[in-house]
């Protein structure tokens, strides 16, 4: 039930706003502390969730609610966490209610801030939705339900180029979801079941290769195309641009978590066979995205835009760890889908700080000297960078090297030449992700910045609520990785019951 | 005792946090200063143990669950860990109170101090780790901390050029490194050093080669050893303290020490052993060359550091673990005096130009002594440090060279009784000695021109050493002081690449003297002169570390040639830079070859070059292939359009036609 309440508060208060104006919240303030509000009861539930989780047993799915929906079409409202989906639930809370902190301070240039407020809380309820849903269509309507607050977000707030992002973002991954469907229905018509908590536990078996080859191959694009893979990637780097700071945060930090979660709780398990028959091109693909995305950050002129890219390498080590088949490989896919969320969230609040005191994302006219007028906001840039370049020691680590290390020994049914050869060439990736970040402290952060007397505006105390918990987190999952891999090893051996 | 390791190595940490947040409220010298010292303590206390009742102790805090292999949070501590850590603590303890006048008037001095803590605590952990895994996340941190160090006068871009230079060169390197460290563990089932180590000598021979080949490519990065040495000279633009530190007494010894520690794994691969050895005697001799023509005194110490290195590695390859460790000591104590006496002359004088010195023992005199004590012991010079440990090495090469390889006929005279041992794998910890002990696997031998050119290139580089040291001796100190050189470099003025913090208000004005150093400067350069003198007399309490008469007297003909040579071209004309006789060779010497050049020429630019192109294809190729589905779907749907358009005559029209053909294909048909 409690899932319930989480996504109950947030529609409950975006029902609220239909209310006229006039009558309720008038004016931009009250609304923002009250978005505050909502958000923060949804994070405060979801940590209740978190605290009362039996981590014990973090493999079965716990905190479940399980209605018939639609019983001729065998439908169940079916919501539930385990060990996989916990991290991503408290993220989603947390990621959102840090967005409604800065906003309060920050709005978007735009106005209506109304609209704002309810689009990202029914944002909200798609994103945890998809977290918890154990139904396959029921998992599929949340998915969908990201979408048009997300593509109003872009389309309403965003920067000079909004339109044709906007419009980009929702075609792409529109075209992706309908392949996701066609994939997740062949599966489960084939296997007679929706409920994914069933569909892991028979782990493919009554569903024959070529379907299960199909099912995953479908899967497989639709979620890469949300995660994004190379070559489905070039929606990302507009939405991300054009976005407003918090739709780009959420952009970054959840969204593309959609995709890659879908592939570990949907598609690996429901079709096993299919996995081992695509994992060659799945880890070929995610290997030219890591190389692919940190080259094309290496030339970007753009911060945001920047980020952006780098979000396409990242998301290529989880892939990476998806397509080894091995414990290890999806545990560093988890690991990393949080670390990205961490701190690519941290870089775009960061990007849209910056952005706002410059008035340009353009690395070029930002100039040189951060450090000395801006030194504040400088270090946390700095680490962000120095985190996201997978520093160890700090979140972005982990996930890259266990994800390399899976690659080193994949499972056994795959080709172990190959997987060796994208390990070599992800760690040329890391060291060319390391070139583009120190790149852009040097451009931005060192150096004597071009107009000495400019005054830059220490960060608020807003931005600093929206920051310092990322940090503190990217620092204490980077310190102390047991605390992330203790709730996702069980789960993941289990997902593996049927496949090692 | 494992309590006390992880706190030496947690305090530094503690304190560089506090030292980061706590901003100007805390009094920042104490809270760098202390917990340094404290590990000192603790880190003595360690090796204090470790050297009554030997052996190996490790301790678990927490097993982590990866799904594979589990990571042990965990130290060990050996005799060799302890030595080691000591070493670390007393070098950084030095450079922090150093530092604390050094940077006396450094706006960041809070954020040179956290970071310089958090380097000590990083190299603690490298040195007392007990996991492969763990080890790295220092050796990692260590690089960033470098990194941020190099920078830390960011206004300056060639700073932050050698910054980032030198965090990405080691990270080629470390990049190989990880893929060892997997190599090593999957073959082992566990990343845990005594586990690796036990199991190493059952692995299978093409296992454990890239394995040593893939580690060596970190420890060539972190050591500055040919082919990624060449960010160390450009890590110079560091404030001097850190040269001394991580440049030239600990970071860039961890690839040596790494080495030293998983020794067996190398013993058991010679081809890794004979690339080790020639890495060495490529960087030894072209290093001591470059050091002889360079204009900044810090680039000479820095070319030296990379050329001391590769004689431990040298060491390393023919079997002398102990000299080597033995050499790394000794060149951590009298480098890092170098370094901090370097800058102690830099604060005096405002510029890092040879050219711009002369005469200073006579301003300068303690400053003069404990350099000088530097330099002999790099030399070479009996009975400094250096001569010591440098002989101790070059003895074992000699022996290889003499015996085609064969090291183990140097063990059984030395350590071991001369009693055939039996081939058994190479013990895995430190039993016999407390310190000094050295694992033989007999009849592993370095082909035999290997083990010649490492014993000549050590002879060429003893001499080469005692001659760029000449010559940076006698420049700095001797001589006619050189007039303006004492004042302030202009603002702005490139060869300044460093202003330390203090301006020179207490000089007399007009006078333009070079003064002294500060107190809290020369006193950590006392204090490290001691060991940099005496430290080598330890190395009589080991067999295999005491001087031998043919190569310790081949050694001092070799100093005093190279140092004889300088010295009679420096008489000519003090005033002029003895280098000067190398001719047409020297800008070939002071470039180092050109390599940076050519790597820029083969690496960065074709990098940079594919980036570009990656942009453009991003937006022409794969970007314009997706505007251009939705741009085909619009014309399709233009294409589909025309018949909806509205006009009832064509609807009619094609319908009668429709109906006619109906009509004659079922007469046709019927």
């Amino acid at each position: 039930m409690i899932f319930l309440l989480m996504m109950a508060i947030p529609a409950c208060a975006a029902l609220a706003l239909l209310v006229p104006g006039a009558r309720l919240l008038p004016d931009d303030a009250s609304l923002g502390r009250f978005g505050i509000l909502v958000s923060g009861a949804t994070l405060l539930v979801g940590l209740s969730a978190a605290t009362a989780f039996d981590y014990s047993h973090a493999s079965r799915a716990q905190l479940a609610v399980n209605r018939s929906w639609e019983p001729s079409l065998g439908l169940r409202f079916h919501l539930g966490v385990d060990g996989i989906s916990l991290p991503l639930v408290v993220l989603t809370a947390l990621l959102t209610f840090l967005c409604f902190l800065y906003t309060h301070r920050h709005p978007p240039a735009g106005g209506r801030l109304r609209l704002f407020t309810a689009l990202l809380l029914v944002l909200e309820i798609g994103m945890l939705g998809t977290f918890v849903a154990l139904d396959l269509i029921l998992f599929f309507v949340f998915f969908e339900v990201v979408l048009i607050p997300m593509f109003a977000v872009i389309l309403l707030w965003g920067g000079p180029g909004r339109r044709a992002a906007a419009t980009k973002f929702i075609l792409y991954t529109l075209l992706g979801s309908g392949l996701l469907l066609a994939g997740m229905l062949l599966i489960a018509v084939n296997a007679g079941t929706l409920d994914m908590t069933e569909l892991a536990r028979r782990h493919g078996a009554g569903v024959s290769h070529g379907v299960q080859v199909a099912g995953f191959l479908l899967m497989m694009l639709g979620f890469g195309v949300k995660a994004p893979m190379w070559p489905l990637h070039t929606w990302l780097p507009d939405a991300h641009t054009e976005a407003p700071t918090a739709g780009s945060v959420l952009l970054a930090g959840v969204l593309l978590k959609m995709g890659t979660y879908g592939l570990v709780r949907i598609a690996l398990p429901s079709a096993p066979d299919g996995a081992r028959s695509c994992a060659l091109a799945l880890g070929l693909l995610a290997v030219i995205g890591i190389v692919y995305g940190a080259l094309a950050c290496l030339a970007q002129t753009d911060l945001k835009r920047m980020i952006a890219y780098s979000s396409v390498g990242h998301m290529g080590f989880v892939l990476l760890g998806i397509a080894t088949l091995t414990p290890v490989g999806v545990n560093a896919a988890l690991f990393g889908n949080i670390a990205h969320g961490l701190i690519t969230g941290l870089l775009f609040f960061l990007a849209g700080s910056i952005k706002e005191r410059y008035g340009t994302g353009d690395l070029e006219r930002i100039g040189g000297g951060m450090l000395g007028t801006a030194p504040r906001l400088a270090s946390f840039l700095t680490f962000a960078s120095v985190a996201s370049l997978g520093l160890p020691g700090l979140a972005g680590f982990w996930g890259e090297m266990l994800a390399l290390l899976g690659a080193y020994r994949p499972d056994a049914g795959l080709s172990r030449p190959a997987f060796v050869t994208f390990m070599a060439i992800g760690g040329l990736g890391a060291v060319l992700t390391a070139a583009y970040f120190l790149r852009l402290l040097s451009r931005i952060t060192h150096g004597r910045p071009r107009d000495a007397t400019a005054v830059i505006a220490a960060p608020s105390a807003y931005e600093y609520a929206a920051w310092v918990p990322l940090v503190a987190l990217t620092l204490l999952v980077g310190l102390w990785p047991k605390t992330l891999l203790a709730v996702t090893s069980g789960p993941v051996r289990a997902l593996f019951g049927g496949l090692g | 005792m494992i309590t006390l390791a992880a706190l030496a190595v947690l305090l530094p940490f503690a304190g560089a946090f506090a030292g980061m947040l706590g901003g100007r409220r805390l009094p920042q010298p104490w809270v760098a200063c202390v917990p340094v010292a404290v590990s000192t303590v603790l880190t003595a206390i360690v090796a204090f143990a470790v050297w009554r009742s030997p052996g190996e102790r490790a301790g678990t805090l927490t097993l982590i669950q990866t799904g594979a292999l589990p990571i042990r949070v965990g130290l060990q501590v050996d005799g060799l860990s302890g030595l080691v850590g000591v070493m670390v603590c007393c070098v950084a303890l030095a450079v922090q109170v150093y530092s604390v006048a050094y940077m006396a008037d450094d706006r960041r001095y809070a954020s040179y101090a956290a970071f310089v803590s958090l380097f000590t605590s990083a190299m603690l952990l490298v040195v007392f780790a007990g996991d492969l895994l763990l080890l790295y996340v220092g050796w990692e941190v260590m690089g960033i901390c470098s990194y941020f160090l190099i920078g830390h006068h960011w206004e300056d871009r060639a700073n932050s050029r050698a910054a980032v230079k030198a965090f990405l060169v080691t990270r080629l390197g470390d990049v190989g490194f990880l893929f060892g460290i997997f190599v090593l563990g999957v073959a082992a089932k566990s990343f845990t050093i005594s586990d690796v180590l036990a199991r190493a000598a059952g692995m299978p021979d093409t296992t454990l080669t890239a394995a040593a080949l893939l580690l060596l490519c970190g420890v060539v990065g972190k050591s500055a050893q040919f082919p990624l040495h060449t960010w160390l000279p450009d890590a110079m633009a560091g404030p001097t303290p850190i040269s001394a530190l991580i440049h030239a007494a600990t970071m860039v010894a961890a690839g040596i020490y790494f080495v030293a520690r998983v020794y067996p794994v190398f013993w058991l691969v010679p081809a890794a052993l004979t690339v080790l050895g020639l890495i060495a005697v490529v960087s030894m001799v072209g290093s001591a060359l470059a050091a002889l023509a360079q204009d900044d005194l810090k680039r000479v110490l820095a070319y030296s550091t990379i050329s001391q290195l590769a004689v431990m590695a040298a060491g390393l390859a023919v079997g002398a673990r102990s000299a080597a460790v033995f050499h790394l000591v000794t060149h951590a104590a009298f480098k890092a005096l170098l370094f901090l006496a370097a800058g102690c002359v830099i604060h005096a004088t405002a510029t890092n130009m040879l050219a711009r010195y002369g005469g200073l023992r006579r301003t300068m005199p303690i400053t003069f002594w404990t350099m000088s004590i530097g330099f002999a012991a790099l030399v070479g010079v009996p009975p400094f440090s250096g001569w010591f440990s440098k002989d101790a090495v070059i003895a074992a090469a000699q022996h290889g060279a003499l015996h085609h390889g064969d090291y183990v006929g140097k063990v059984q005279a030395g350590w071991f009784p001369q009693t055939a041992a039996p081939v058994a794998p190479p013990p895995t910890t430190d039993s016999g000695a407390p310190v000094w002990t050295f694992h033989a696997d007999p009849g592993v031998h370095l082909p035999g021109g290997v083990a010649w050119t490492i014993y000549l290139g050590l002879l060429l580089t003893v001499a080469l050493t005692a001659a760029y040291s000449a010559r940076a001796w006698l420049m700095t100190f001797f001589g006619e002081a050189r007039g303006d050189a004492r004042v302030h470099e202009a603002p702005g003025d490139p060869q300044a690449q460093e202003m330390p913090g203090e301006p020179q208000a207490q000089e007399v004005p007009g006078g333009a003297r070079a003064h002294e150093a500060p107190k809290l400067m020369t006193w950590p350069l006392m204090v490290l002169a001691v060991p940099a003198a005496i430290l080598g007399f330890f190395g009589l309490g080991a067999p295999e570390l005491r001087p031998e008469l043919v190569p310790s007297l081949l050694g001092i003909v070799l100093v005093a040639a190279g140092f004889g040579v300088v010295w009679l071209v420096w008489n000519r004309d003090p005033a002029q830079d003895p280098v000067r006789m190398l001719g047409p060779v020297r800008p070939v010497f002071a470039k180092a070859f050109y390599l940076d050049e050519l790597y820029g020429f083969v690496i960065v630019r074709p990098v940079v070059a594919l980036a570009r192109g990656v942009a453009v294809a991003d937006r022409t190729g794969i970007d314009a292939a997706v505007v251009g589905t939705a741009r085909a779907a619009r014309r399709l749907g233009g294409t589909l359009r025309i018949p909806q358009n509205g006009n009832a005559q064509t609807y009619l029209t094609v319908l009668l036609g429709g109906v006619v053909v109906i009509t004659a294909l079922v007469v046709i048909f019927k």
